[in-house]
């Protein structure tokens, strides 16, 4: 037990000190993993041998990855993004491997071999790329969604590619008694490796069923079951379970658990509980590949590297100018433009983490000789390196010269794209909603009632089960690049504590709330509220000019008198204003606001009388008529 | 002398659809020296703030509204704007003397083509004429009236290429406004604005 703390500690010490370090000096937080991996292993032997156990499980968080991946992807977007998914990634795949191919060939005797490296390397780093994409705040960039879809298909690729290695094994690395079928599924556990070749099939095919229909129709009842407890800690573990669940299902079948967390991600893309459920995986996600990324420094081989330093790195410089000039090609094909085509470029000529999987997995099945998978996984493990310092490249030398060219973002006045967010969808976000969806405006609706937000589902209004006031659920519902945040919710606290971390972590999101009362009003624009209105202040006002209306009261009049009304409140705000917020908290001496309330209540009643016995006062302007006889002055 | 100020009041009740208005607006709001008031953003529910309407209006020298035209007249926003904003005892009256000696014109789209607008034509009046209501509030309240500025056929003037031109002479009256260099006793000689830029330009070559 002892050993397990001391070596957490040393994992996370070393993130600690090394990540914040990274992203200060403009290297991202992949690098500064990584570095702080290389510390901790080859350089000071703080950790040995165990970091690659480590790494097997820390691979967990690519498939947490996936899994978020997938759910930014509706089946719909998917379906969009075809054609630059199949166009574009399959390309990029088919090129880089069969160049890669050639190139091996010349090397190594056996074609198998080369075709094993081809695949491996024509891979890039989802992990680091995806990551720095965030970071940078590039994913919006045409560049960006070219990578990703680039990046979609070569994980989607792995599993075939995962199939197919196999039938590569050399004969004379499976020993005496192996055949190739019987290396094919050498895990320890997998329930379908004595089955007949269809049954196999039948039992793939079951299980990715299995995955999708589970997410369609077993999810939602679970999760309404869980959210219903009100216990937060149930839902993240159900979160987990289902992931855990889905990968073990998969590891059983010898399918990869990225896939089938992917296919799970996009079935639950258009599910009520997919904020809270990205809220909840996301902090997993990060320690993960965090982790991962430190096992990846810590493995590297140094004497393995010092031996084969020169062919190592001409290995790995000439990979990934072979990928840019691939990806600058293909770029240019799919007309990509200036920078955005330098971005795509730098940002995938790396090999990557699935590089290692594939690399072990081949090992295993006798793909691959064992001398030659070390230095190839230096190779992958170094090109990932060096991504960071692509990205800084990118930065600092590409980004500027294409300044002035910089294609200006595509203008929305009337907002279409702008992004809103409401929080609280019960009766008074309902109304905010079906205003802007009958605009053409799509708002991302939270609401923490669980019941609330599936009888909406029920009538077709899409909103999202999740406590809008946790700061990672507003994350996730894309509150850095909303344009306004509503505060619809009805609990007091809670409303103002969400315009609080609005305001002070995204100063440039308008916040607009709903105040319960005058001094929930004050509280919310003291928080630095844009625009606070009171819940009942305008209803009541159209009431009581209905019961004006009764007394014989001339709606035009009435009109004019809830004006006047409202005018006069809004004058004397300000000064209330100030005098609640000079007694503050100070209990018991509110004697200042009540008699300011009560002289501003005077001066309405004086204003409102004037105003009816007709003399014309100050605040009754507008259709007031001259003077009898005016004129007659006038033409003498 | 101090440069001129100009103040246009801009009414456009539909002006996501606007073609011509718009962009003139646009323009004038370049020019240093001009404020542009678009009425129904301020006031989107008519109610009009009438201290702060009259204290735009002391503060500048030339009054403009600037509207397509609706039924041979303003829309209402410019009307209400006229019950609210000129008082009594400030633009007219014995002691309303606000607006004394200010320049005020009105620059207007219209539909109907130029000829529709002749005594003899599909409107029976000409713009004017139409106009006459304004003409008298800016005599009653002591502002010197120059003739429209107008576009005419204005929902097909951009097909037709007549908006260019327009918009140069909507140009050209602005900067000679603002620098003094428009005479008021002459521009009053022609039936609109527009006829006496051109004529000013035809002198000057």
């Amino acid at each position: 037990m002892t050993g397990y703390f001391v070596q957490a500690f040393v994992y996370l010490c070393a993130a600690v000190v090394m990540v914040p370090l990274a992203k200060r000096l403009g290297l991202g937080s992949v690098l500064g993993y990584l570095i702080a991996g290389v510390i901790i292993g080859p350089v000071t032997g703080l950790v040995g041998s165990e970091a690659e156990a480590i790494q097997h499980f820390a691979e967990f968080g690519v498939v947490m990855m996936l899994f978020l991946v997938g759910m930014e992807l509706n089946p719909k977007t998917l379906w969009q993004m075809r054609g630059s998914l199949i166009g574009l990634g399959g390309l990029q795949l088919l090129l880089t491997c069969s160049a890669i191919f050639a190139i091996a060939l010349m090397f190594v005797e056996r074609w198998s071999v080369a075709l094993a490296i081809g695949l491996i390397f024509s891979l890039s780093s989802t992990a680091i790329i995806l990551q720095t994409f965030n970071e940078k705040g590039l994913s919006k960039t045409e560049g960006a969604r070219n990578a990703f879809s680039v990046l979609l298909f070569q994980d989607i690729a792995v599993i075939p590619i995962l199939s197919l290695l196999p039938l590569l094994a050399l004969p004379e690395l499976q020993g005496a008694g192996g055949s190739v079928e019987a290396a094919q599924h050498s895990e320890d556990l997998n329930l379908v490796k004595h089955l007949p070749a269809w049954a196999k099939a039948t039992a793939l095919a079951a299980s990715i069923v299995a995955v999708v229909a589970a997410g369609y129709f077993l999810s939602r009842p679970l999760f309404y079951y869980v959210a219903k407890s009100g216990l937060p800690e149930v839902f993240t573990t159900t979160s987990l379970m289902i992931l855990v669940g889905i990968a073990a299902l998969m590891s059983l079948v010898g399918l990869s658990p990225a896939l089938g967390a992917f296919l799970a991600g996009v079935v639950l893309a258009s599910s009520e509980f997919r904020h809270e459920l990205k809220a909840n995986i996301e902090p997993f996600k990060g320690l993960l590949l965090g982790l991962f990324f430190i096992t990846v420094g810590a493995g590297v081989d140094f004497p393995v590297l010092w031996q084969n330093l020169g062919l190592i790195l001409a290995c790995t410089l000439g990979l990934m100018a072979l990928k840019a000039i691939l990806l600058y090609l293909l770029g240019w094909i799919f007309g990509i433009q200036s920078y955005n085509r330098w971005l795509f470029t730098l940002s995938l000529a790396q090999a990557g983490e699935f590089g290692f999987v594939l690399l072990s997995y081949s090992q295993t099945h006798h793909v691959l000789p064992s001398d030659i998978v070390q230095p190839l996984s230096l190779v992958v493990a170094l090109s990932m390196f060096l991504t960071p310092a692509l990205f800084i490249v990118y930065d600092k030398v590409i980004e500027p010269r294409f300044q002035d060219k910089k294609i200006p973002e595509p203008e929305d006045e009337i907002g279409h794209k702008s992004k809103v967010i409401i929080a609280g969808i019960g009766r008074f976000g309902q109304i905010i909603n079906r205003l802007l969806l009958a605009n053409g405006i799509s708002p991302v609706v939270l609401d923490h009632k669980v019941s609330t937000v599936s009888r909406l589902r029920g009538i077709n209004i899409k909103s999202y089960y999740g406590d809008a006031s946790r700061p990672e659920l507003l994350t996730t519902a894309g509150i850095d690049d909303a344009k306004v945040f509503v505060v619809a919710v009805d609990d007091k606290v809670q409303a103002l504590a969400m315009v609080k971390h609005v305001k002070t972590m995204h100063p440039n999101v308008q916040v607009l709330a709903r105040a319960f009362d005058r001094s929930h009003q004050y509280e919310l624009i003291n928080a630095g509220a844009d625009v606070v209105i009171s819940e009942t202040y305008k209803s009541a006002l159209q009431l009581g000019g209905e019961v004006l209306k009764r007394l014989n009261f001339h709606a035009f009049r009435v009109e004019q008198i809830k004006q006047n009304f409202t005018r006069i409140e809004k004058q004397h705000f300000d000064s209330l204003y100030q005098s609640w917020f000079n007694e503050g908290d100070k209990v018991g001496v509110d004697e200042h606001y009540r008699s300011r309330f009560m002289e501003i209540e005077q001066i309405l009643l004086e204003s409102m009388q004037q105003d009816r016995s007709d003399h014309h006062h100050a605040t009754d302007r507008g259709w007031t008529p001259p003077p009898g006889g005016f004129d007659e002055d006038r033409q003498s | 002398m101090a440069d001129q100020r100009i103040l246009i009041l801009f009414a456009h009740p539909s002006l996501h659809r606007s073609k011509v208005n718009l962009r003139l607006m646009q323009v004038a709001d370049t020019y240093p020296g001009v404020t542009v008031v678009d009425l129904y953003q301020q006031y989107p529910t008519y109610l009009i703030d009438i201290e702060a309407e009259q204290q735009r209006l002391i503060e500048h020298d030339i009054i403009v509204f600037m509207f397509p035209l609706y039924w041979y007249s303003t829309p209402a926003m410019l009307k209400e704007w006229q019950d609210l904003v000129l008082e009594y005892g400030f633009a007219y009256g014995k002691k309303g003397t606000a607006l004394h000696g200010k320049l005020f014109f009105c620059a207007t789209s219209a539909g109907g083509t130029e000829q529709a607008f002749e005594n003899d034509g599909f409107a029976h009046f000409t713009l004017g004429q139409l106009l006459q209501p304004i003409e008298q509030m800016a005599n009653i309240t002591g502002m010197t009236y120059l003739p429209p500025f107008a576009l005419f056929g204005a929902r097909n003037a951009q097909e037709q290429g007549r908006l260019s031109e327009h918009k140069s002479q909507w140009k050209a009256l602005l900067s000679g406004l603002l620098q003094k260099r428009i005479n008021p006793t002459e521009a009053k000689q022609y039936e609109l604005l527009n006829h006496y830029l051109v004529a000013r330009a035809k002198e000057k070559k």
